[in-house]
């Protein structure tokens, strides 16, 4: 379970989170919506260690561990996963070296063996035909001239393959078509279950008719202005979000 | 990425510079002091042939003349010719006949640098891996060559200068010297009066060389510098690849090497040279110390026809200044500069190549990538230049550099020069920063941020890397790693 007590977080002087609270049970999907500039972005990248970012209070907490007191690779050895709302690009590094060196880098700190080269080459070829991506794509250099559907694809094949039981999804949906969106809806689907979280961030209703969310936050002002359950979602679609930008 | 994680653990075992120790061992040394004595006194240590010592004499009269240039982009205080050593050799009698009367320390020298001498532990490998022949120059000497019989079977002659001048006076006068003349530059023209030893190697026409050939240089003793020559030749039709390796103990002081190295391609022949270069750069902290690399390397792809490329992996030495070239004389020869120069520390380089186009229809390609670290400077200087006859000509030339932290600098300084008005030249180049962005991401992903670096590092000079033979590209990305650690953070 992911929990987060009263996280106030400044970016330069700017205090950008101003005591934000929120728990994600294991094995829940929860959404998080809000206007621009809420601190939706912000979250995520507080909470998986992007450096530029001020914790001054407050605690944030997965399954018991502090985070915040961990390096960003560590976390993701602890088994968070943050899809990014722009994939970089990694020139001259393939897909499969990246997500290779990345898998065994966080089995090391776990303290577990490398994956042999034959079950990882095994388990890619079922996450790339899952995901509908070509495996000759994932020789080249990772998201080097991919398009912006080709990136987020990419992210949830990582994610697959990562296998994390925390997974942040920022904007997933943004940039993507109605047929990648299904693809990629369907991958993210199929790593629901038990032991396993997400919190799915998103300006729009429409990805959460794919990943139906067991609980609906509304971010405003750095704070969570109401929660609700997936009915939340279509109110927000109707009446947007002034009402939590006044109450703010 | 295996290789990755291998550096991870080697460089948590390392000392800053993996090579840094120092033989004990019984050495010779010439009087200190440059003079034409120095220069009889060695050339005398060879048992030369007269014409040999005349030839240095010669040399060092126009060096005498000469003045220390000063338009690269490296600074250093003058150096005093005078207080050097220009002669250090083990105590054995010179070019042992086989490994038995080799000195212990020496091999045990080599073994610790993972430099294989003995062949039948070579031949005994797994089967299929790979086999190439290594002459291994001591500072002064080569102390031993292998695989000479095998080679010498197919032809090939390989061995070192000092022997060739003796067994082979009629190649060496030939070709010594007609690629780099004497006075050619000023370290050049010092190299060509007090050159000790390296490799040469003859291919016979139509001849593919049947394995890789290298020669492994180690400075060992303190206060001297190592002056080698090597010299290829790859007539009409034949193949070779060679490559060169370096290394040098941890001093306070810095230690001169100047070399020269000729290639000479006739019709139809090629040569690939490669170069993994890791003299000891130096403190990293202060700057003292480490080798001054300041080499001539050049290629005459005299023939029709003819390809060169060079190929190097610059990670060591305080000052580097090279710039591995090829004149491209004969119709439609190739020539080709990979290059990736690492300068971390208080390291400084200027490298790059020229490429003259003289014949017809003759092609260049030249891809450097510069990766500048700590308190670094990188330079890439280039020549493309295209003569009147040189119609047709054509030159790709693609220089990346990539910035890491924020007390480094790349510079590029290409010359172009067309002198007909039917070639094409194409000049691409970029400088990056290392992104932060680019960090973060890897590091969520589960990479600690030196491994990060290191990837992302392997990805920009992975062009280059695939030039380098197989068995050198898996050492080569060691390298690159070892020599960029500690450069975040």
């Amino acid at each position: 379970m992911l929990s987060l007590r009263d996280l106030r977080v400044r970016v330069g002087e700017r205090e950008i989170l101003k005591g934000l609270t929120l728990d994600v049970p294991s094995g829940e999907v929860h959404a998080i919506m809000g206007p621009n500039g809420a601190g939706k972005s912000t979250l995520s990248y507080v909470l998986t260690g992007r450096p530029g970012y001020e914790v001054t209070g407050g605690a944030a907490e997965l399954d018991g561990v502090d985070l915040l007191g961990l390096e960003a690779n560590a976390r993701a050895a602890q088994g968070l996963f943050l899809s990014f709302q722009y994939p970089l690009e990694i020139p001259g590094v393939p897909a499969l070296t990246f997500i290779r060196a990345a898998m065994n880098a966080q089995r090391k700190a776990r303290g577990e063996a490398e994956i042999s080269a034959p079950d990882f080459l095994k388990q890619a070829r079922v996450c790339a035909s899952d995901l509908k991506i070509d495996f000759d794509m994932l020789k080249r250099p990772l998201n080097v001239g991919f398009s912006g559907g080709e990136k987020k694809r990419m992210e949830v094949f990582q994610m697959a393959m990562l296998s994390p039981r925390f997974m942040i999804l920022d904007e997933t949906d943004s940039g993507l078509d109605i047929d990648a969106l299904r693809i990629v809806s369907d991958g993210v689907n199929a790593l629901r279950g038990p032991g396993r979280s997400m919190l799915v961030i998103t300006h729009y209703q429409r990805l959460l008719d794919y990943i139906r969310p067991d609980r609906v936050h509304v971010l405003a002002d750095g704070r969570i202005a109401a929660s609700g359950g997936p009915e939340l979602a279509l109110e927000l679609e109707r009446e947007g979000y002034d009402k939590y930008a006044r109450a703010a | 990425m295996v290789a990755v994680k291998d550096t991870v653990d080697q460089v948590a075992g390392l000392e800053k510079y993996e090579h840094g120790f120092v033989t004990e061992i019984e050495q010779e040394f010439a009087p200190k002091g440059l003079n034409r004595d120095t220069v009889a006194f060695i050339s005398a240590k060879k048992e030369e042939p007269e014409w040999m010592l005349a030839w240095r004499l010669e040399a060092f009269e126009r060096w005498s003349a000469m003045e220390s240039p000063d338009w690269a982009r490296v600074s250093f205080p003058p150096i005093d010719y005078q207080d050097a050593t220009y002669y250090a050799a083990p105590k054995t009698k010179v070019g042992p006949a086989s490994l038995d009367e080799v000195d212990p320390e020496l091999l045990r020298t080599y073994e610790k640098l993972g430099i294989p001498l003995r062949e039948q532990e070579v031949l005994a490998g797994v089967a299929g891996a790979p086999r190439y022949a290594v002459d291994a120059v001591f500072d002064s000497v080569s102390v031993v060559t292998t695989f000479k019989k095998e080679l010498a079977e197919a032809g090939v002659i390989f061995c070192s200068m000092s022997e060739a001048v003796r067994e082979h006076p009629d190649l060496v006068r030939k070709y010594l010297g007609s690629v780099v003349p004497v006075s050619d530059n000023y370290f050049a023209c010092l190299n060509s009066a007090v050159f000790s030893d390296g490799s040469f190697v003859y291919v016979p026409p139509g001849v593919r060389c049947p394995m890789e050939l290298s020669t492994y240089f180690r400075i060992n003793a303190a206060g001297s510098g190592q002056f080698e020559r090597t010299l290829i030749i790859a007539d009409k039709g034949a193949y070779v690849s060679y490559l060169e390796g370096c290394t040098a103990p941890m001093r306070d002081e810095n230690q001169l090497h100047a070399a020269v190295v000729e290639l000479v391609a006739l019709e139809d022949a090629e040569i690939k040279y490669s170069t993994v270069q890791n003299w000891y750069p130096g403190d990293p902290e202060t700057g003292k110390g480490g080798i001054y690399n300041f080499v001539t390397k050049r290629a005459d792809c005299r023939g029709d026809r003819s390809r060169v490329s060079w190929t190097q992996v610059e990670t060591g030495s305080a000052i580097t200044w090279k710039y591995p070239s090829c004149i491209l004389r004969g119709r439609e020869s190739v020539g080709e500069f990979y290059s990736i120069a690492i300068t971390n520390g208080r390291q400084q380089a200027d490298t790059g190549t020229k490429m003259i186009h003289l014949g017809e229809g003759t092609r260049s390609r030249i891809i450097s990538k510069g990766i500048s670290a700590g308190r670094s400077s990188n330079t890439y200087r280039g020549l493309v230049s295209a003569h009147p006859k040189a119609r047709g000509a054509r030159n790709f030339t693609q220089c990346d550099s990539l910035l890491i932290g924020k007390s480094c600098s790349a510079h590029t300084v290409p010359y172009i020069e067309a002198r007909n008005g039917a070639c094409t030249f194409e000049h691409e180049a970029t400088t990056t920063r290392l992104s932060e962005d680019q960090l973060f991401y890897a590091q969520q992903r589960g990479l600690p941020e030196e491994e990060a670096v290191q990837l992302l590092v392997n990805g920009f000079v992975r062009d280059v890397l695939q030039e380098l033979p197989m068995e050198f590209a898996v050492e080569a990305q060691k390298l690159v790693a070892i020599s960029l650690e500690g450069s975040v953070g």
